[in-house]
C-alpha cells in the first residue's frame, strides 16, 4: 500500500469510510474524518488520538465544502488523499418512485463528491501530486430495475472521475474510481446480505488499489462477473432478475 | 472555523532550492508595501502564518511552511534611483542580484557581495545576510546596507539604519523579524568586468588552507574539495584565487560581454547537460568524476592565470541551467558549516572522514575563508566554512540525518557556526548551542516588538525550535 501522510476521508461516520479512517490512521496517517454524525466522529477520534480529526458536515449542503476542505487541510498541515466515501441507498420498493429519496441519492452520492473533488482538484491541480479516491460500486455499471436512481449515481460519479482522471494526470495526480461489490455495512443492512464482506475488508482492498490511477474492481472474481454483466445486451438484461 | 476563506487557487507546492523538501502554501505575490499590508490583514483574518519568500535559493525549509501564506516579495522589483557617481542604488527588496549587476556594471559598479547564483532576491539575501567567495575581504551583504525600509508584523513601517539595533536583527533574522520592503545598498567600484584568476590545484587539506593564506588580502578565494579522496590525498581539490582587474576595460563593462554562453564545447545546448549530470549522479560515477576533475587540474591551469568575466566566476551555479534536477527525485542538502581558524583543520578532515566511514560522500565540497560580523544569527566566524552537497534519497536519508547531526556535534564543539540560508538538519539543541541563550533572548524580544501577533514563521523556525508555541 502506499504510504500516506495527509488524509480527508468523507462520509467517515460509519461503514467503509470509517474502515478507511481506521486503517489510514493505523499507519500514522493523519486523518481528517468528515461526516454528518459528530457523536460517531469523536468516537472515531478517540481510537486514534492526535491522528484523527473530526469535521461535522452535511455533504448535501455543497456550498459549505470548500471551507471545511481547508480548514481541514490546515489542520492536517497539507494533504495528499483525498476520499470521497459518502453515500446513501434508501430501500425503494419495485414500483416506488420517490423523488425525495432520489434526490437525497444525488446530492449525497454524486452532488457532494463533486463539491469535494473539485475542491481535491484544484488543490492537487496546483501542487502537481496528491491521489483522489472516489467510492464508486458495482451498482453503477447498470441500470437495474431495483435502484434506478443509486445505480445512476454511482454511474455519474464514474464518469466524473474518469473526466478527473483525464484532467489531472498531466499533473502528476491520480484518480481512482474504486468499485466494491455487496459489503456488509449500515448502508446495506436492509438487504439482509450474508457472505459478502465486511466493511474492513473492503477498506482494506480499497486503500490496496489507491496507489495506482484508474478505475479498479476489488477481486479478479469482480472483474470477470462484473465485465460480463457490463456487456450483456440490454434486451437480454431487462429481462434478468437483477 | 476562521470565518474568511482564502482562494483555492492560490495554492502550490513550494520547495526549497534543494529539491529535498517541499510544503504547500497560498502564495501571495504583493506589488506594493500597501498590498504587504493586505497580506498581513489577510493573515490575520484567516488564521494563517505568514512565510516570506524571496526568490527560493535558500537550500533547505527556510523559505517554506505548511498551509500558511508565502508572501512571495520578487514582484516588488523596481530599482527606485541608481546614482553612477556615488554607486548607491535604491530599490525594492524583490529585486534580484541579476538586476543590481545589470544596472550597475555598464557604469564601473558591481554588488559588494554575491551568492553563487544570480536568482536571490535582496529580501531574500540579507534575511539571511548571504556571503559571497569574498567574505574574508568584504563581510556580508547586510555590512554594505546604508538603510532600508521593513514593514513588521503588525503592518508598521520602519527605517533602519547601521546605527539600529534592530538593523542587525532584520538583516539575518532568516525573515522571522519582518518583511524588508526597500533597500539603500552601497555598490563596490570596478574598473573592469574582468577578474585574474590563479587556479592551484592542491594535493591535501594542508596544502588547501596553507594555499589560503598565500593568497591572503585577494579578493576572493574559494577551493573545490574531492571529498572522495583518501589517506594522504584527503581534502585534495583545485583553489582558485581572483582580483579585480586593475587595468580599465570598458567593453567587459557590458552587460552583454557577461553572457554566459548558452553550448557547452560549443555544441551540446547547456538546456540537455542536466540530464547528462544525472546519469552520472550516483557514487561510483561522482568518485570519477571528481577524480577526473582533480587529475585535469594537476595537467592543466595549475598556477597559470586566466581571465574570467564577473558573471562567470561569480555565478558558478547558473553556469548549467537546471543543475539541480540532476538531484532529482530525491534533491539534495547543502551541509555548510564554519569553523574557527586553530579547528578547522581538524573538523574538516573528521567530516570528510565521518562521510567516507558511513558510505555517505559529498558530490561536492567548497571550502570558503570567513571573518565575523555583529548581525544576530551571523554564521561566519573567523575562519573556514567547508559546504557539503548530499544526494538524497528516502532510503538514506536518515543515515544522512544521523551523519549531519554527528558532524554538527563537531563543528559546536570547536565553537563553530551553522548558516540558516543551507541548513536542512539543525537540531533545536545545536541551534541553542551554537547561537546562545543571549541571542536567543535577543531574538525573542525583537519578536515581541516586531512581531507581536506571531505571524512570520518558516519550516526552518519551527523545526530548529526558534518559535515556540
Amino acid at each position: 500500500m502506499v504510504r500516506f501522510e495527509r488524509a480527508i476521508v468523507v462520509g467517515a461516520s460509519s461503514g467503509i469510510g470509517a474502515e478507511i479512517v481506521r486503517q489510514l490512521a493505523a499507519r500514522g496517517c493523519k486523518v481528517a474524518a468528515v461526516a454528518r454524525r459528530l457523536d460517531r466522529l469523536q468516537a472515531l477520534a478517540a481510537e486514534f488520538p492526535g491522528l484523527v480529526v473530526a469535521f461535522q458536515h452535511d455533504v448535501t449542503r455543497c456550498n459549505e465544502a470548500p471551507a471545511v476542505f481547508q480548514e481541514a487541510t490546515k489542520q492536517l498541515g497539507g494533504l495528499d488523499l483525498v476520499v470521497y466515501a459518502a453515500g446513501v441507498m434508501p430501500a425503494v420498493g419495485p414500483d416506488e418512485f420517490d423523488f425525495e429519496k432520489d434526490r437525497q441519492m444525488v446530492e449525497a452520492n454524486f452532488l457532494g463528491a463533486v463539491a469535494w473533488l473539485n475542491q481535491a482538484a484544484i488543490r492537487f491541480q496546483n501542487t502537481r501530486q496528491g491521489t483522489i479516491v472516489g467510492v464508486g460500486s458495482v451498482a453503477g455499471d447498470r441500470g437495474r430495475r431495483g435502484q434506478p436512481v443509486y445505480n445512476a449515481t454511482k454511474a455519474a460519479l464514474a464518469t466524473y472521475l474518469e473526466a478527473l482522471r483525464n484532467r489531472l494526470s498531466r499533473y502528476g495526480v491520480k484518480v481512482v474510481t474504486v468499485k466494491p461489490g455487496p459489503t456488509q455495512t449500515e448502508m446495506t443492512a436492509s438487504l439482509g446480505l450474508k457472505a459478502v464482506p465486511t466493511a474492513e475488508a473492503t477498506a482494506r482492498r480499497i486503500l490496496a488499489k489507491a496507489g495506482r490511477t484508474g478505475e479498479r474492481y476489488l477481486s479478479p472474481v469482480h472483474w470477470v462477473v462484473f465485465t460480463i454483466l457490463r456487456n450483456v445486451p440490454s434486451p437480454i438484461f431487462r429481462r434478468l432478475k437483477l | 472555523m476562521s470565518g474568511a476563506r482564502l482562494e483555492p487557487e492560490r495554492i502550490a507546492r513550494l520547495q526549497g532550492f534543494g529539491l529535498a523538501c517541499a510544503a504547500d502554501a497560498y502564495v501571495v505575490r504583493p506589488t506594493t508595501v500597501d498590498e504587504v499590508r493586505g497580506v498581513l490583514d489577510l493573515a490575520c483574518q484567516t488564521g494563517r502564518k505568514v512565510v516570506l519568500r524571496g526568490a527560493g535559493c535558500s537550500y533547505g525549509d527556510a523559505s517554506i511552511a505548511p498551509e500558511a501564506l508565502a508572501l512571495d516579495c520578487s514582484a516588488m522589483n523596481r530599482i527606485l534611483a541608481w546614482d553612477p557617481a556615488t554607486g548607491v542604488i535604491d530599490a525594492e527588496a524583490g529585486v534580484s542580484i541579476e538586476s543590481l549587476w545589470r544596472t550597475a556594471l555598464p557604469d564601473g559598479w558591481w554588488p559588494p557581495v554575491v551568492s553563487g547564483t544570480m536568482m536571490p532576491t535582496l529580501a531574500g539575501a540579507l534575511a539571511m545576510n548571504i556571503h559571497g567567495k569574498n567574505n574574508s575581504k568584504a563581510g556580508t551583504l547586510g555590512q554594505h546596507v546604508l538603510d532600508l525600509e521593513v514593514l513588521d508584523g503588525a503592518g508598521r513601517s520602519h527605517r533602519l539604519t547601521p546605527d539600529d539595533e534592530a538593523f542587525r536583527a532584520v538583516i539575518s533574522g532568516a525573515g522571522l523579524l519582518g518583511v524588508i520592503t526597500r533597500v539603500k545598498l552601497q555598490m563596490h567600484r570596478v574598473t573592469s568586468g574582468n577578474l585574474q584568476v590563479t587556479p592551484v590545484s592542491v594535493g591535501n587539506l594542508d596544502a588547501q588552507l596553507a594555499t589560503f593564506d598565500e593568497f591572503e588580502g585577494v579578493d576572493y578565494r574559494v577551493s573545490w574539495v574531492d571529498c572522495f579522496a583518501r589517506g594522504a590525498r584527503l581534502g585534495r581539490g583545485l583553489f582558485h584565487a581572483a582580483s579585480h582587474e586593475s587595468q580599465p576595460n570598458a567593453a567587459s563593462l557590458r552587460p552583454e560581454s557577461q553572457d554566459l554562453p548558452s553550448k557547452v564545447l560549443g555544441v551540446l545546448p547547456k538546456s540537455q547537460v542536466w540530464r547528462a549530470l544525472r546519469a552520472l549522479n550516483r557514487p561510483l560515477w561522482m568518485s570519477r568524476v571528481n577524480w577526473a576533475k582533480y587529475a585535469a587540474s594537476r595537467l592543466h591551469g595549475d598556477r597559470r592565470p586566466f581571465t574570467q568575466g564577473l558573471v562567470a566566476f561569480s555565478f558558478l551555479l547558473d553556469y548549467v541551467p537546471d543543475w539541480r534536477r540532476a538531484y532529482l527525485p530525491g534533491g539534495f542538502i547543502q551541509y555548510q558549516s564554519f569553523v574557527p581558524l586553530a579547528e578547522a583543520r581538524r573538523v574538516f578532515r573528521a567530516q570528510i572522514e565521518m562521510q567516507q566511514k558511513a558510505g555517505l560522500v559529498s558530490f561536492l565540497g567548497v571550502i570558503k575563508r570567513h571573518r565575523p560580523d555583529d548581525f544576530l544569527f551571523t554564521h561566519a566566524v573567523d575562519g573556514y566554512s567547508l559546504a557539503l552537497d548530499f544526494k538524497v534519497t528516502p532510503q538514506a536519508w536518515p543515515r544522512l540525518r544521523e551523519l549531519c547531526w554527528r558532524m554538527n556535534d563537531l563543528v559546536i564543539e570547536a565553537g563553530g557556526r551553522f548558516y540558516f540560508a543551507k541548513d536542512s538538519t539543525l537540531r533545536p539543541q545545536d541551534v541553542c548551542a551554537y547561537l546562545g541563550e543571549a541571542t536567543l533572548k535577543r531574538f525573542r524580544d525583537f519578536r515581541a516588538e516586531l512581531d507581536p501577533h506571531g505571524l512570520f514563521t518558516s519550516a526552518l523556525a519551527e523545526r530548529v525550535g526558534l518559535l515556540p508555541d
